[in-house]
Order: structure tokens, then sequence, then C-alpha cells
């Protein structure tokens, strides 16, 4: 798989899975055909032979930050759960989970 | 010449004690009252609060303390930016009732040096959009012809400036959104070298693009401004460790023995009379005793590509988070997992939801190499590209946008178009270079052109010398008459 | 069970150790155990917007200990975002290092001499932790769910072993000597019962180690170095029993269930998530250079084999080496961290094997209290009872009052106790009257019954209660029989 293939609408559904996203039919036409345009114009990105080019992920050539161990302050409980959408004993609530982590 | 300083003026009058702090504000208020239901810049005025800084900063004055370099300085912040226990949504509704309990960086530091938080400025979605159109709260206007766009994301920065709510703003930069509507609002915006100015506190579309910048009616004011934001913040791991380039001191240099390079990549497809500017632009530097030449980066062609792979693939990471556990909106549902994708399908704008998708799938098993990867290597080539131009070259000019401002609703339908608009703006951010937008005259349409200053990586000294030169040989100061206005009423 | 005999077992373990830093792995919240939930929490790790992580370095510095301690290759690394949903991931991604881990290719090697490959040893962020409310109290059946982002950013190291392991036994002595290694540097305090570690077991079965490896299922939620063992016997006998049956095993990610001693289907291959991993634009790279490395190993001590190999070396009767029963007794006190007493009590003279006895038997039963007692008190101890001024009985009681106080001066307690070596007139007094109540046994020694030493030593130890002193019995045995 690669570039020359064009994306499709099935593509754009199991994306939409993935990012957890519902997406109706139309929709899904619309998303499907905006994207593809898009990555046609990526193809000029995609189609390139860089074999020999480094990736730059970070523009900074820095390395090395850290932070020492010294503990610091935690938020005040109160106003971090008073931004909940639901809360229960002082922890967040979240409806049934149908399944462990991936 | 001495580069002209409204805000700095009006600091100096704050701390001399001249005019009182309140005074100042109230009338920056005034004019929002007689503006902003048509031009919605702000999604949230914060009279009340900024009422209470100003009295701070004059007890401060009267007990004969200095508040700082921006004493009294009203300042709109662009709605990414966190205010403790004051509403931030990024223009979306999966934020809307959401009250940080913390301070950006930058908003401290703003504070610590005496200016005064008037609002948060309206944006397109998350930072995505260039026109302030993907707001969930509305467009915001363009003052100077209310029937166009402001450009974006920080249009309600830019707009605010533009109209005189506030003589500063700070907007973020990932891809032009500083420098874009700037241009389309006849305003100077300044995008830092990446790592200058703490990112943290600002709510993350592209973590290795982003860059918090300046809004103002003058270079001098920007350079101010950045003077104070910028420098090491050990809560960010890529806030470089050293003292950020002091710009003010500078201003007044000149640009007498440096080279220019005219980008011949920015102008193809660039409006003739945005061209024109350009040109003219070009004279002034000559005139001025700098040597000017044409130079070609061939590699920036492909930034826009390359932009539109990385961007929305670092996004579509940074808004997982907006999954309706902690904070913000939560639409409810039988299971966790429904919840989520309820409350992400409603609060998600189709722009946001467009870019999660497209940078979902760039990094997907089986694309990530063709895309992603690929992209990455681009960025590494148009990085080389410059390096090449700034063998020669001080600076780069170019146009901000290939047009001025365009009619609301004329791109919206069509992302690719609107991703056109970034296109002159996008390389130094994927090269992390400073760059700035100087208004110079307006186009065949009476509206604002703004010309765009590139320099290589913490170059900003040299940036804004040039870009001081170009503010005093602008052609048409009508293009940024109803700022002065403002700036001038309130010095 | 058929699988030692026909069959051979392929089994890699992947053991989650959290670091014992006082703060989290990008925020400088509390990293504690059994707080109030959600009190030791920020804006980095609930994932609020805008928020940023910052490298703790104290944690790199335990991370590069555990990969000096497994003779790993230290290497410039990277951290990369591991994105999946799920309420307990604040952010939505865990951050983890992915193609360059810290740690990479280094080996463990088990008290019986083998050696267990190690691939990586890399660092990343714990989860939040997720109650359920309902009947069951499991995720199953649950009617909704509560999160406590205490432990989110936790630091972890995950090591990963090869798929060297060949039997439970060696899997179950992987885990306990992984588990020595780090709390030996310091890293981890080993708490399995706290969730400290870990233990993630890949197992294939084949019928001979001249076959490729068979399909491998991958088996979570090991809690304890038993269920280690027991969870990979459960898994090879159900592979080996569908393959018997013709069947095939499906390469899945199955659940121990420690209660119903069996594992159970969580997802399979087909179902492998698509993880998105790229490179964290919000940290930048981690160079260990050659001083730091350096300095970050001059920090550990001798760690579990080398320390077994010195007291095998004080217990080597000439070329023979320890015996089995020393052997076992030498793994016991190192793997509880006590060898430190009997190495002090041998350099004060007293005999290895006495010192390695009462450790490995008496100090042992208690080895939290042994840890922290005063290593001189025990050593004072120990020389009393071999000079013969305590009986071993004796020395026993007296040891259990050092390790009720944590130290004191042991001829003191003894004192206390009544304890005093019994003079040599009074012992040879109570001999004779033994002897003379024994007269056919007697006999039997005179004529060169020597095992009957034990019995008048018995006899002589009832009548004195436990105070007299074996070899000081033996001698005056010899002296009547003259
Ligand atoms: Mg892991
Ligand atoms: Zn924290």
């Amino acid at each position: 798989m690669s570039a020359d293939h064009r994306l499709t609408r099935e593509d754009v559904a199991h994306v939409a899975g993935l990012a957890r996203l519902h997406l109706s039919d139309e929709e899904l036409d619309l998303f499907t055909g905006q994207l593809a345009s898009v990555l046609d114009h990526a193809a000029d990105v995609a189609s390139l032979d860089l074999a020999g080019v480094e990736p730059t992920a970070h523009p900074l050539p820095v390395s090395n930050v850290f932070r020492s161990d010294e503990v610091r302050p935690s938020l005040d409980r109160d106003e971090l759960l008073g931004q909940a959408p639901s809360v229960e004993d002082h922890r967040f609530r979240v409806p049934r989970i149908l399944g462990e982590a991936p | 010449m001495t580069a002209p300083s409204p805000a700095a003026d009006l600091a100096g009058s704050v701390r001399s004690g001249a005019r009182r702090a309140q005074d100042v504000l109230e009338q920056y208020l005034a004019v929002v009252d007689d503006r902003e239901s048509e031009v919605h810049a702000f999604n949230l005025v914060l009279a009340d609060e900024a009422r209470g800084r100003a009295a701070a900063v004059d007890e401060l004055v009267a007990s004969g303390r200095d508040p700082g370099p921006l004493a009294g300085v009203p300042i709109a912040l662009k709605d990414n930016l966190c205010t403790r226990g004051l509403p931030t949504t990024c223009s979306s509704h999966i934020l809307e009732g959401w009250r940080p309990p913390y301070d950006a960086t930058v908003v401290d530091r703003l504070r610590a040096a005496g200016a005064v938080v008037v609002g948060k400025t309206n944006m397109d979605e998350f930072a995505m959009g260039s026109s302030t159109e993907s707001s969930a709260f509305g467009p915001t206007r363009n003052p100077h012809d209310t029937t166009r766009v402001p450009g974006g994301s920080s249009g309600g920065s830019a707009a605010a400036v533009a109209a005189g709510f506030a003589p500063l703003a700070l907007g973020s930069d990932t891809g032009g959104s500083i420098r874009q509507p700037a241009a389309l609002c006849g305003v100077v915006g300044l995008k830092p070298t990446y790592g200058t100015v703490s990112r943290y506190g600002l709510i993350a579309f592209a973590s290795s693009l982003d860059q918090i910048g300046p809004f103002a009616t003058t270079v001098a004011d920007a350079a101010l401004t950045l003077d104070v934001i910028g420098g090491h913040d050990p809560c960010d791991s890529t806030s470089l460790n050293r003292p950020a380039p002091l710009t003010l001191s500078v201003l007044d240099d000149g640009v007498d023995g440096l080279t220019v390079g005219v980008l011949t990549e920015l102008l193809e497809g660039a409006d003739p009379d945005v061209a024109a500017r350009v040109r003219q632009a070009a004279d002034t530097f000559a005139a001025a005793g700098a040597k000017v030449e044409e130079i070609s980066v061939p590699e920036v062609r492909l930034g826009l590509s390359a932009y539109y792979l990385i961007a929305p693939a670092e996004a579509s990471s940074n808004l997982a988070r907006y999954d309706g556990v902690r904070f913000g909106l939560r639409v409810d549902a039988e299971d966790t997992v429904a919840m989520n994708t309820a409350t992400r399908s409603t609060g998600f704008g189709d722009e946001v939801k467009r870019r999660i998708m497209l940078g979902t799938y760039a990094l997907s098993a089986g694309y990530f190499d063709a895309y992603y990867g690929q992209a990455l290597r681009v960025r590494t080539l148009i990085i080389e590209g410059f390096a090449r131009a700034y063998e020669r070259c001080d600076l780069l000019l170019g146009p901000t946008t290939p047009t001025t401002a365009f009619e609301l609703g004329s791109k919206v339908d069509d992302p690719l178009l609107m991703y056109l608009s970034d296109v002159c703006t996008i390389p130094s951010n994927l090269a992390g270079h400073p760059a700035v937008s100087v208004p110079f005259g307006s186009g065949a349409d009476g509206l604002p052109v703004g010309v765009q200053l590139l320099a290589p990586a913490l170059q900003e000294g040299t940036l804004m010398r040039g870009a001081a030169v170009l503010e005093a040989g602008a052609p048409d100061p009508s293009a940024t008459v109803s700022a002065g206005k403002g700036g001038r009423s309130a010095s | 069970m058929s699988a030692d005999t026909e069959w051979e077992m392929v089994i890699g373990l992947e053991v989650h150790t959290e670091l014992k830093t006082a703060t989290k792995l990008f925020c400088g919240c509390r990293n504690a155990f059994g707080d109030e939930p959600n009190t030791n929490v920020c804006p980095v790790c609930t994932g609020l917007p805008g928020s940023l992580p910052v490298l703790n370095q104290r944690a790199v510095e335990l991370a590069m200990a555990i990969g000096t301690a497994l003779h790993c290759e230290i290497r410039p690394s990277t951290f990369h975002r591991k994105n999946y949903f799920y309420p307990d991931q604040a952010k939505d991604y865990q951050i983890s290092q992915y193609d360059e881990p810290i740690n990479a290719d280094g080996w463990l090697q088990l008290p019986d001499g083998f050696r267990v490959g190690i691939e990586r040893a890399h660092m990343e962020e714990d989860t939040g932790k997720t109650t359920h409310a309902g009947a069951s109290g499991r995720i199953h059946g649950a009617d909704y769910s509560l999160v406590d982002y205490n432990r989110s950013g936790v630091p972890l190291v995950e090591i990963v072993s090869r798929p060297d392991i060949r039997t439970a036994e060696q899997a179950r002595a992987y885990a306990t000597e992984l588990r020595s290694i780090l709390v030996a540097s310091g890293a981890s305090d080993g708490k399995m019962e706290e969730g400290s570690m870990r233990v993630d077991a890949n197992v294939s079965v084949r019928r001979s180690a001249a076959d490729p490896f068979g399909t491998r299922c991958e088996i979570k939620n090991l809690n304890s170095i038993r269920s280690v063992g027991r969870a990979i016997e459960y898994e090879a006998e159900r592979q080996i029993a569908l393959i018997e049956s013709g069947e095939q095993v499906v390469q899945q990610t199955r659940h121990w269930d420690e209660d119903a001693g069996r594992t159970t289907a969580l997802r399979s291959k087909e179902e492998a998530y698509d993880y998105r991993y790229f490179l964290e634009p919000d940290l930048v790279p981690l160079v260990p250079d050659e001083p730091w490395q350096a300095a970050v190993a001059a920090t550990l001590g001798p760690m579990p084999a080398e320390r077994r190999d010195g007291l095998a070396e004080l217990l080597s009767d000439g070329e023979g080496g320890p015996s089995g029963a020393h052997r076992d007794q030498i793994v016991t006190v190192v793997d509880l961290g006590l060898d430190g007493l009997v190495t002090a009590a041998v350099a004060a003279g007293v005999g290895a094997p006495l010192a390695l006895a009462r450790t490995a038997n008496e100090a042992a039963t208690r080895a939290d209290a042994a840890r922290r007692l005063d290593r001189g008190a025990y050593v004072a101890l120990l020389t009393m009872e071999s000079a013969g001024s305590l009986s071993a009985t004796q020395a026993k009681a007296v040891l259990g009052e050092l390790l009720e106080a944590g130290g004191g001066d042991p001829a003191a307690i003894a004192a206390r106790l009544g304890f005093e070596a019994m003079s040599e007139d009074s012992l040879a007094s109570t001999v004779g009257d033994v002897v003379a109540a024994h007269p056919d046994e007697w006999g039997r020694y005179k004529e060169g019954e020597d095992k009957l030493a034990q019995f008048f030593i018995g006899q002589v130890m009832k009548a004195t209660k436990g105070q007299a002193n074996g070899k000081a019995v033996v001698a005056e045995l010899q002296r009547l029989k003259g």
C-alpha cells in the first residue's frame, strides 16, 4: 500500500473509527472526496525519491532536556474535578468500558 | 528616525503617572463597544477582569513601584492560550465552558510586565483554517471591509488590533496563522523562531510547528512584545535554553550592507497587485542601502503538501484527549467508546474532523512511509534549501499571502483552495525560522497588502531591523488607518 | 506434564517495573502508591489542553542503572506517541520508547548459570487506575467505571526478554532473579502485590528444539511469581491439547484468571491495533554520554549473581564448591538481601556454615526485620554461639529478641533470659549423671558406636533445657571414655 492507492470511502470510515468520529453517509461521501483531493495534491511529495534524505521530525537541534526529581504542588482536586463532566467519590466517572485497553 | 511605538509610549505615560491605566483601558473598551458587534473579534471580552488589573497597575505606580515595560497596555489573547479560571475555548464547542486550572507561560509574563488582558479572541476552530470561518462561534469580519475575512487562524487577534480594540494581541502561527491575518488586516504580525516563546499553555494544534507571536500596529511594538514573552521556560522541553534575541534595541540599525533576496517561488501565484507591492518593498530596501537580488529555493514548492501531512498527523494525536472524560463537552452514551464518539462527533466542526482523519490516515499502518515519512524528508530538503539561500542573503522577501482579504464564504466549500492561502507562510514553520508580515500599502481593491520578511533561526534582530525599514518606506498609510485611529486615540 | 517430555515450551517475558522516583516521569507530581484518588495530579498527567511533558532526570538514571545491571548497551534514544483511546490514558496516547530504546541487547544469568537474553529495556509512562462499579467489581458486567490519575505518568521501564526461556521453572527463576536485580539496582521496590512489577508472558510450544517456533499467545495480568509459573504451565497444556487434537493455536492476547486458574482470550492478532506510533514532538532526544553512563554505573553495588559467587567462595570446601543445601541457602539469603549479614559475620571470624545457616533458616523467616537489624548485634550473637558461650537453641532465642527490637546487646539479652554458658564442672556432673542413667548405651558408645554421641547430647540438652554446648558435651564424653 502507498500513495498510488486512491483514498476510498472504506478508508475514511476505518480512519473515522480509529479517531472515534461518527460520520453520516453524506459526510462520508463529502469527506472522501475532499480528503482524496488533498492527498492527490500531496502526490508531489509522496512520489519523490528521497531515499538518501534524513527525515526531520523537529526543527530544533536540541537534546537532553530534563527536570530534577523534585515534587511540585499538585492541582487542587476540587478545581480539577470541578471541570469534569461526571465525578463520583473524587474520581472521574465514565460509562461502561466494554473491553481491556488494546 | 526612530520606529514608532505607541504601546511603549502608552506604557511610558502610565509608568510616569502621566496617565492612569484605568483611563487607557476605558478608552479602548469604548472602541470595543463601538465596533465589536460588527467585527466579532472576541469570544469573550474580560472588561471586569481587565478593570481589576488596570487598577492594580495604577496602585503599583502610586506606591512608587514599576509595573513593567507593558504597564497598563491592553492586550488581546487568542482563545487557545490558557487563562486560569477564565473560559478558553479554541472556538470549539468541545471546550465550551472549560476553565483551565492554570495560566499559559506567556500570560504570566504579560501580567508580570504590567499588561492588561482585555479579552480572548476568535479563531478558526483549534487554529485549523485561514479565514476564522471555522470558528464554532461564527466568523470574525475584516475591520477594513466587513464582507471580507480577516484571515486566520488568528483572525480575531489581527482584527482586534486593526480595529483599535487593543494596541497589542497574541496569536499562534502553525502555518501562517499570525502572518496571514496580519497581512489581510493591515497590521504587523511576527512568528518567532521555534523554541523562542514557550508553548506551555498554548493548546496544541501541531506541536513541532506551533509558535506564539505578537500582533501590533508597529514593528517596534511587536519587538517589544516579543522581548517580554520570549525566553527560556523549563515547562517546555522545546523552549531554547538561551535568552530570547532582544529585538527592540537594534530596530534603528537599518539594512545598509545587508543582502535581501527576493524569493521567487513565493511570487508564483501571487496576484499582480500583491507582487507589485513586493517589488516596491525590494526597491525600498535598495534605497536603504541593502543589496537586493532574486533568489530561488525550489524546495519551498513542496512545503504546502508536506505541511498538510505533518500538521494533521500531529493534530490527530494532540486532539485525541477531547474524549469527554476529564473536561469540556460530554455527550452521554451507553458505553465509553460510544460516549467518546458521540462527544467528538458533536463537539468538533467539519474542518477539525477533516484534519483529524487526514492525519490519522497519514500515520496509519501502510501509509506512514508514503505520506508522513516522505513529508518529514521534504522538511529536511526545505531546511537545506533555506540554508543555501542564507549563505548569500541575510533576509528573504516575498508576499505574505497571494491575495488581499477574500470574501466571506468564498473558500469554505473547497478545503484545498483554502489551504493554498498559506502557501507563502508555511515554509518558515517547517524550517522553524522567524518571519514577519509588515503592512505595505494596499492592493487594487484598496485592501491591505502585507509583505513578508524571512530570516534564519534566531535572527529576529536582523528580521526586525528589516521590518522597521519596510515600515518607514510603506507607501500607503490608508491601509492601516483604522488601526492607527485606535492607536492614536490611545496615545 | 507432557511438555517436559515430548514437547518444548518457548517463553519470553515482558516485565513492567515502576521506578522508585520521588516524582512522575514527565511532571512534578508525587510518585506514591495508595494516596487519596486524584491528589497527585497536574495539567500534564491529566492530559489537560496546553500542558507539556518534561523528562525526569532521575528516572532516566534509574533506567540506565537497570540497563547496566542487565549488561545492556545504553544508547541515544527517543520517545514516541502510542496512540489509542482508553479512559485511564489521560492524553489518549502513551509516551513510550519505540524503535530507539535507551537499553538494548543485554542478558540476565539465572542462579543455575543459564543466560536469558534481554532484547530491550525501555522507558514509558504508566496509566491511571480504573475501578469498576457494579456487582462484579470487574470490567465485565460493570455498570460504570471510575478513574484515578494518581498513577498516570508514573515512570516505568519495560524489560523484554528474548524467547530463550524453556520451562515454567526457568520463567519463575527469571522473574525472581530480575526482581532482586531491580531491587539491588535501587530502581524498584519490586513489590508485585502493589503492582510495582507486572509480568506478561509470550508462550508457544513445539515438538522439538529443532522445530521452528510455534504460534505464540501473550498472557497478561501475572501479578505474582507463583502465577507466572501457573499461567505458563496452564497455557502450554492448553496449546498442546489443541495441537494434539488436530486444532491450531491462534495468536492471541490472553488474560490469566488467578482464581479460576486459567487463561481466557482477550483479542486475536487479526484485531491487532493500529497505534500510529510517531516521534513525540513535545520531547527532545535523550543522549546519555560516556561520563554520565560511567557515573550511573559507579553508583551500582554488586548484583545478586556476584554476591552469590562471593558466598559460594566462602562456603566451598576445596574445589568441590558449596553443597546443594548450601547452594539453596545462598540463593535464599541473596534473594532476600540478607547476604550482608552472612559476610559480616564471616569477616568477624564466625564459621561460614553457621553464619549461612542462621541467616537462611532463622533470619530469613523474618526478612524485613532482618534487613533492618543492626549488623554489629547480629555478628556479636553469632560470635558468642560459635565460641560455645551460647547453645544453638539459646542463640535462636536471642536472635528472636534482636529482630523484635531491631538491635541490642546479645550478651545482655542472653543474661536476661538466664542463658549463661554452663561452668565446666556442672556440665561434667550432668554428663556423668546421664552416662550413669544409660549404662548399655554408654557401653556401646565405649565399644566405638560414635553416633550414640548424638543420643547423649540430646539427653544432656534435655537435662539442661538446651543450655549445654554440643561440642563441650562430646569433649566430656571423650574424656570419660578415656
Ligand atoms: Mg509497554
Ligand atoms: Zn502531574
